[in-house]
């Protein structure tokens, strides 16, 4: 039996991915253990921005809510929202932007926004946050979530925040600043990008 | 005195009315549950609630059916899960049915620019390729008049009232924030009238010794309350911890409809107001969400 949990292992794993010096979105759950474990390992110049404003953050605890008060403190500059969403991620300052969700379909697309029919939802879930336009407007996005049946269907329920949208990568009919998805750490191994159709395939086990 | 400093009770009971369209902004910093309560104990009704992120405290106003509609970007117990009572409250329409019309971050922020600027809309490069312009048709798209590119719209939004929580402000509402500043800014401007709530009353000449840090002027304030501790389980920044605990808690309290009542009974309608729910706590807990002391060094504002 492996001493560490399968959440660990893609906490691990996508730390890895992270270069020093590059500047990072930070969202809730596993990416932000991950950006914070590769800022303490490879990366210690690595630049963590919080969608509550705290940039060039090194919070001295790991913090449970994007917004919790250690990413403030000693940080480079704390800027209000309207700064956030149009300055630094509509600005294209943003190298990585992380995002996670219910579900992801094979052209990346993700939804976490409800399971069900929206109107009358089997699981309502929180919805996008910035997670829409981080998808739009990150240079490169990678994907962390736990794998089943259940969270890669064929279609998704709901689309939140678009990936390559379909198999003729529709992102650049809508002009993107951002490249797309790029990489998918699951449980199960980890994923990248067919150059031609846009859809996922198994790169790591 | 100026007359804009008043109790709790009575800033919630003359500035929210039913069928308002209410903001208490804080994106998990200053947010201020206090307000939330208050509302909750009077019984306000058919509330239009909107906040990018509608917290615990909207869950327990959604519980104690005072939202008619929820207007957000991103609903959930941060770094915790599910917020259960508005789960209730769109899955089962208990204890009522609440309508939602939502977003994504950037979409709420516009719609605050776009109501403190008194614009009719913002445009903004995001939404193409989400669902979400189909189930909300308040999202649209416009063409640049300058390149011909396309950009979603949303329409303005003017609170009838923001309920914004800050460190200090003095009598005449000159409200100051440090630390993280979400968008409350924003939607003070752009509400029709603003209820500041401080942890701390200040003289005047502590406002004007360090004006950059002044988010909201006095002459938009209709209201000021002082109530410390009144952001809790939140935090305010140099006085208490966030509560993380409370909200990794929270998640089995507000788990079923027993649960979420007989914790609106225990802390909200059993208790007059927020001094009494500080009391409740006891001093060794507060203690340990004492804030260290990080004091900033002070600048030359003279010339």
């Amino acid at each position: 039996m492996a001493d560490y949990t399968p959440s660990e292992m893609m906490v691990a794993r996508a730390a890895r991915e992270l270069k020093n010096g590059e500047v990072v979105f930070v969202g809730i759950g596993l990416p932000n253990v991950a950006c914070n474990l590769a800022r303490r390992l490879q990366a210690p110049g690595l630049v963590l921005i919080y969608e509550s404003g705290a940039v060039g953050c090194v919070p001295d605890r790991l913090p449970l809510s994007i917004g919790d008060p250690c990413l403030a403190t000693d940080s480079i500059s704390v800027c209000s929202m309207v700064e956030v969403v149009n300055y630094y991620l509509q600005g294209g300052l943003i190298d990585v932007g992380f995002l996670g969700g219910a579900q992801v379909d094979r052209f990346g697309n993700i939804n976490s926004t409800v399971i069900g029919d929206y109107n009358r939802p089997k699981v309502r879930l929180p919805g996008s946050g910035g997670a829409c336009e981080i998808a739009i407007h990150a240079k490169k996005i990678i994907m962390v979530l736990k794998q089943s049946p259940k969270s890669f269907p064929e279609k998704i329920d709901f689309v939140t925040s678009p990936g390559y949208i379909d198999e003729v990568n529709s992102r650049r009919k809508f002009g993107f600043p951002g490249k797309g998805p790029s990489l998918v750490i699951t449980d199960f191994g980890v994923y990248g990008f067919n150059k031609n159709t846009y859809e996922m395939i198994l790169q790591e086990m | 005195m100026s007359g804009k400093v008043m109790t709790m009770a009575r800033a919630v009971g003359e500035h929210v009315r039913d069928g308002d369209t209410v903001v208490i902004e804080g994106f998990t910093h200053l947010i201020c549950f206090a307000a939330g309560h208050e509302i909750i104990r009077q019984k306000k009704r058919d509330l239009v609630a909107c906040r990018l992120t509608p917290d615990l405290i909207y869950d327990q106003m959604v519980a104690a059916g005072c939202v008619r509609k929820l207007v957000f970007s991103w609903a959930g117990n941060p770094g915790v899960g599910s917020l259960f009572g508005l789960r209730r409250a769109v899955e089962e329409g208990v204890p009522r049915k609440v309508e939602i019309e939502e977003y994504s971050h950037f979409g709420m922020v516009a719609r605050f620019m776009a109501g403190a600027s008194r614009l009719p809309f913002m445009h903004l490069k995001t939404f193409e390729g989400s669902d979400l312009p189909k189930k909300n048709k308040n999202i649209k798209f416009i063409r640049c008049p300058y390149t011909g590119k396309r950009y979603a719209t949303v329409p303005a939004l003017n609170p009838d009232v923001a309920i914004i929580h800050v460190q200090r402000v003095d009598e005449e509402g000159n409200a100051q924030i440090w630390g993280l500043m979400g968008v409350q800014r924003e939607a003070a401007f752009a509400s029709k009238k603003v209820v500041i709530v401080a942890e701390e009353l200040v003289p005047g000449d502590v406002i004007r010794a360090d004006p950059n840090r002044t988010l909201i002027p006095g002459l938009i304030v209709a209201a000021v309350v002082i109530e410390p501790f009144a952001a809790h389980p939140s935090y305010a920044l140099g006085y208490y911890d966030r509560d993380n605990e409370f909200y990794v808690q929270w998640a089995k309290v507000s788990k079923d409809k027993a649960g979420m009542d007989n914790y609106l009974a225990e802390w909200v309608y059993g208790l007059p107001g927020r001094k009494e729910y500080r009391e409740k706590f006891g001093a060794e807990y507060l203690k340990k969400l004492e804030a260290d002391n990080r004091p900033s060094g002070s600048v030359n504002y003279g010339f």
